[in-house]
């Protein structure tokens, strides 16, 4: 134990006492490390039958705080377990009544493998035939990654199903309509702690438990190949010491670190191998966030912090600073709690209360009056734009969610055309119909009239609606095959220039006249070439102007609904430094019904959602540690602010971290994000996110707390940079070596054996970690060998930079679910149509069990769900008992099924009803629901 | 051959003394952007607005010397011509100079910047003693002092 003198976080007591009782288990000073625990920790435990006297009784404490209560710890890695190897260990195991994981559900399985809790209700396994020989199995990690890491020479590793034990894999998996039990365990235990003293079976006993308690247990990935389990998917607890166990951290949907735990300097980290990053969705739709106003807003005078959760009290009338330990002085009128409007108690203020916090900003954090809600919208009106048709359903949506778009009585719209040259519509006062105008010099590019191009929406309302019943019919025969689309931003940003605002574009192919125009880069025939060229925009037209923007507080918006190569590359840097968002819908037709339907909901979606202006974003973290790199679409205008001239719910953000010092003395970091913008109604805001986590310095507890889905949205992000920065096998074989080297330096971590062991040991926060690396290898975004259209690349690599992370995952590692299960409890349960109103949604469904991505899941009995994020898509396979069909899809047989069927029929029946209550819940937290298609097996 | 040697090492050190300055205003208006008094875009229009200027007098230098057949000066002075082109040419297609904006603040590159102007100042300070004496040992060269046949110097009186 280290004595701390800056340490805002230690009381007067620090050191052992503190230590002690930390009782969640995960300070450093607890006896964790696998070293202790083998010598001396367990094997008194084993001995005691009682209590160990070493360890008091929060014991059971910490085994309740890291494990669900309805499931035992056993059971993450759960489903029915295949006789285990590691049969030979003894009775020992049952003598656990201190809270190493006696299962409660399972009974003395002797691997702990306890099924999960659904299962006991299950009928006994049918036998049946493989009737679905695998052909591609989408994720064979264990094998691939073997074979990158390089350890396997004479090792055959259980990948891919290979012909011959694919029977015996899948003799036992149980009729469609069982769940869960395909958990599948190959030959050894599930989860192998230390592997290095197998042999010591009852030592290996008390440090599982202890290993688990620790979060701290690991999983042999050449073993275990059904790795997809509740357990490894949740991302680490984040477990602060005493002082802060109750101080609420920020959300994770929010805020994520790569790691839960922060290594103490960079030595520590650069031995564990893995980045250190956070990934931040600041902007989040919430449900319940206070907001908060008064009139001097509590801050450090040194580094500018907000007061959070995390600061430490001196005393009534001072604050320490969390990031740069500076005492300040607190206000007189902060020692007033404005819920119950007492006096006297700092700690019941919502600032130290609530880690997610909305100041209403005083004028002093205003340069200028707020502005108000100004849009500017540019549509694309050559031929090529018309024969797809955009441009109606993009008219009614918007005239529909017109009254929706937020804003105020202040609020102003306007519109551009533009294909060879840009149309103007003049909505003034006194007018029946628009006025149109088109400038024909388009090289130097001026404005017609200097007002009523944007008009109060309020008071011209009519005049928009019929301008946007008008549009689609206006350009409905034009033969131009120019787009402007330079031009066209520059008179849009003459016309957005005195307030700021969002322009939203919409582009259909090329831009081929006037300022910024490009050409063709893309060579059609070698969309599937190794070597991905023009990954980088042609010309700085697009950036230079989108700073422009920047500084004026513009942000660009852009459709591309292209229908031929439209150089995404060089047209998104419009977007990427103005802060703006990017959709794409290659080959939209109008025709195609479902492209429609997408881009309506999309589109709706982009109209109705929060918006925030001229914000700006500033990151801070605690002294020693700053921000290396940003990733995300904004502009770095100073070392740790992005600017970002618009900002909306549905932008991530990504940031490196690096060293500047080492956090030897401290045991906490915290980053505080604090976001500035002016809402649709005029009124500045701050919101402030912060985030507090331990410091340790063992390097396998780093690696144990490792986030393995931020890591890989920091990975993504990094990628993204490395394959335009170099090129993309450069990217690729980043990606491998990454994973090899945090492999390997967790075996060093663990003092493993070196060589080939034929194992994988990963400790189970990384356990997904090459699962997720293959899917990126295979992605859009960085595959190679498959034709890939450019724009499609280019826009999937946008968007690894800017979705948030739990879309991100979706969007790399799509989500597959067995509607069996669904259908199954919904048979079983007495659950009937009528009251289904009054319950909760999550009583009346069952726990779905995530399936990994390959083809060994699939069969042909059942129906399954694959949720990418922004499609649904509903697997039937060919032999779906027609009663199931029928209730769900309201089909007789799966051959009914017509190739291209799009959303999901209206069937009145419990099964069809538990489905969409178990989509909605896959939809809850997405921006828009998405479209729903169904495909046969073939 | 076409300019006197004294000329030739004229013209040298005071295109180092020159280019000494330049990098000193570098240092500087990198420090204020680090220290946040100078936005980003501002900095690097000053900044870029004198990469040209820089690589041009560097490569006009090594001209000269190379026309004027002092090889070692030469020879000395490339690397930096050289590189000078190779930082103007790895630009990308969509770059806004050599000091970029939108990637200054990432990357460290500030950080990178800010340490090659130190060797740039380091290399062309050396430099400038070099020329330094350069200068004075051709100056140096016609024999000031009057002698004899045989050497012996003739102290005038």
């Amino acid at each position: 134990m280290q004595s701390m003198n800056l340490n805002p976080i230690n009381g007067p007591n620090p050191g052992q006492s503190l230590a002690r009782r930390d009782y969640r288990g995960v300070a450093s000073s607890q006896p964790s490390s696998a070293q202790q625990l083998q010598t001396s920790a367990a094997n008194t435990l084993l001995a005691a039958s009682g209590p160990a006297p070493s360890l008091p009784n929060p014991m059971a404490v910490p085994f309740n705080a890291n494990v669900p209560s309805n499931k035992s710890p056993a059971s993450v890695f759960g489903g029915v377990a295949t006789a285990p190897k590691l049969v030979t260990r003894p009775p020992t195991e049952q003598k656990l009544p201190y809270g190493v994981p006696a299962p409660t559900a399972a009974g003395p399985e002797p691997n702990n493998n306890a099924p999960r809790a659904v299962q006991p209700t299950m009928p006994p396994t049918a036998q049946r035939p493989p009737l679905w020989q695998p052909g591609v199995a989408a994720m064979p990690a264990n094998s691939i990654m073997q074979s990158a890491l390089g350890n396997s020479q004479g090792f055959m590793p259980p990948p891919l199903p290979a012909s011959q034990n694919v029977p015996s894999q899948q003799q036992q998996l149980p009729a469609p309509g069982m769940f869960g039990a395909q958990q599948q365990q190959h030959g050894n235990a599930p989860l192998q702690y230390q592997a290095q003293n197998v042999q010591q079976q009852p030592l290996s006993v008390a440090q599982q438990g202890f290993s688990r308690l620790w979060g701290q247990d690991t999983i042999d990935l050449m073993q275990n190949r059904h790795i997809l389990s509740p357990a490894t998917i949740a991302p680490p607890k984040v477990v602060l010491h005493n002082q802060f166990h109750e101080s609420i951290n920020c959300s994770g949907s929010i805020i994520r670190c790569t790691l839960a735990k922060i290594p103490e300097s960079n030595s520590l980290l650069q031995k564990s191998r893995l980045p250190l990053g956070i990934v931040i969705h600041p902007f989040r739709d919430v449900n319940s966030l206070p907001v908060i106003q008064c009139v001097n807003i509590v801050r450090c005078r040194l580094c500018r912090t907000y007061i959070n959760p995390f600061v430490y009290f001196v005393d009534s009338k001072m604050w320490k600073c969390n990031l740069c330990y500076r005492v300040n002085e607190l206000p007189e009128d902060f020692q007033f709690d404005p819920a119950t409007k007492t006096y006297g108690d700092v700690t019941r203020r919502p600032e130290v209360r609530s880690s997610t916090i909305e100041f209403i900003a005083p004028s002093e954090y205003m340069l200028r009056p707020p502005q108000p809600a100004m849009y500017l919208f540019l549509f694309d009106v050559s031929i090529i734009a018309q024969q797809s048709g955009y441009l109606e359903t993009a008219c009614s949506v918007l005239n529909r969610h017109l009254d929706e778009m937020p804003g105020d009585a202040r609020t102003q719209v306007g519109f551009l055309c533009y294909d060879s040259f840009v149309h103007f519509y003049s909505m003034a006062e006194g007018l029946n119909q628009p006025h149109e105008m088109t400038l024909l010099d388009i090289d130097d590019p001026f404005l017609p009239r200097p007002d009523s191009l944007l008009v109060n929406l309020k008071e011209c309302k009519e005049l928009v609606r019929d301008l946007l019943k008008q549009l689609p019919k206006r350009f409905a025969h034009t033969h131009d095959p120019g787009s402007a689309l330079g031009a066209a931003l520059q008179v849009a940003f003459k016309l957005m220039q005195a307030s700021g605002g969002r322009i939203t574009v919409f582009q259909s192919c090329l831009p081929n006249k006037g300022p910024g125009a490009l050409e063709a880069r893309e060579d059609p025939n070698n969309r599937s070439a190794k070597d991905v060229a023009h990954l980088n925009p042609a010309t700085d037209f697009y950036k230079r102007f989108a700073l422009e923007c920047s500084g004026y507080q513009i942000a660009v918006d852009l459709f591309l609904m292209n229908q031929q190569y439209s150089d995404m590359a060089t047209i998104s840097g419009v977007s990427k430094h103005s802060g703006g968002c990017v959709h794409h819908f290659p080959l939209f037709q109008k025709t195609k019904q479902h492209m429609v339907d997408s881009f309506k909901q999309c589109f709706k979606r982009y109209l109705t959602r929060k918006i925030g202006f001229e914000a700006v974003m500033r990151l801070r973290c605690t002294r020693g540690l700053q921000v290396h790199t940003f990733h995300g679409n904004f502009f770095v205008r100073s070392t740790d602010l992005l600017s970002l001239p618009n900002v909306n719910p549905d932008a991530g953000y990504g940031m490196q971290i690096s060293y500047e010092e080492s956090l030897t003395d401290v045991k906490t970091i915290c980053f505080q994000a604090a976001l500035l913008y002016t809402n649709s109604e005029g009124e500045r805001r701050i919101r402030v996110h912060t985030i507090c986590l331990p410091v340790t310095a063992s390097l396998p507890e780093v690696m144990h707390s490792a986030d393995s889905e931020a890591i890989i949205g920091l990975l993504s992000k990094m990628a993204v940079d490395r394959s335009t920065a170099s090129n993309l096998s450069d990217a690729r074989d980043a990606f491998i070596n990454a994973t090899i080297d945090v492999f390997n330096a967790f075996k060093i971590a663990q003092n493993l054996p070196s060589g080939q062991s034929g194992q994988l040991i990963a400790p189970r926060s990384l356990a997904l970690l090459p699962l997720y690396i293959l899917a990126l290898l295979k992605h859009p975004a960085f595959r190679v060998g498959t034709s890939t259209r450019l724009d499609d690349r280019v826009f999937a690599m946008d968007s690894m930079k800017t979705l948030p992370l739990d879309q991100l995952m979706k969007y790399i590692y799509p989500e597959l679910y067995k509607i069996d299960a669904l259908v199954y409890h919904v048979r079983n349960s007495n659950i009937s149509l009528t009251q289904d109103e009054d319950y909760d949604d999550d009583e009346l469904l069952p726990e779905m069990q995530r399936l990994q991505l390959s083809a060994e899941h699939l069969d042909s009995r059942s129906i399954f769900l694959m949720d990418c994020g922004t499609l649904i898509m509903l697997y039937v396979g060919l032999n779906v008992p027609t009663d199931v069909l029928e209730a769900l899809l309201g089909i007789r047989s799966t051959a009914e099924l017509p190739d291209y069927v799009y959303g999901l029929p209206n069937v009145v029946s419990a099964e069809s009803d538990a489905l969409k209550r178990f989509m909605l819940r896959l939809n809850y937290d997405k921006p828009y629901p998405p479209l729903v298609q169904i495909i046969r097996q073939a | 051959m076409f300019l006197p040697e004294t000329a030739v090492f004229c013209i040298t050190l005071l295109t180092y003394g020159a280019i000494l300055l330049l990098l000193i205003y570098y240092v500087l208006t990198l420090a204020d952007l680090e220290c946040d008094y100078l936005n980003a875009q501002e900095c690097c229009r000053r900044l870029n607005f004198w990469v040209i200027p820089k690589f041009g007098c560097q490569a006009l230098l090594c001209a000269m010397l190379l026309i004027c057949g002092h090889w070692v000066m030469f020879l000395l002075n490339l690397p930096m011509a050289v590189w000078l082109f190779y930082e103007l040419q790895r630009q990308r297609r969509d770059s806004l100079g050599v000091y970029d904006p939108v990637d200054i603040h990432s990357r460290g590159l500030l950080k990178v910047h800010l340490r090659n102007c130190m060797i740039y100042l380091g290399y062309y300070f050396v430099m400038f003693f070099v020329g330094l004496y350069c200068l004075i040992s051709a100056l140096l060269k016609g024999d000031p002092i009057k002698r004899h046949e045989d050497d012996e110097i003739i102290t005038g009186f």
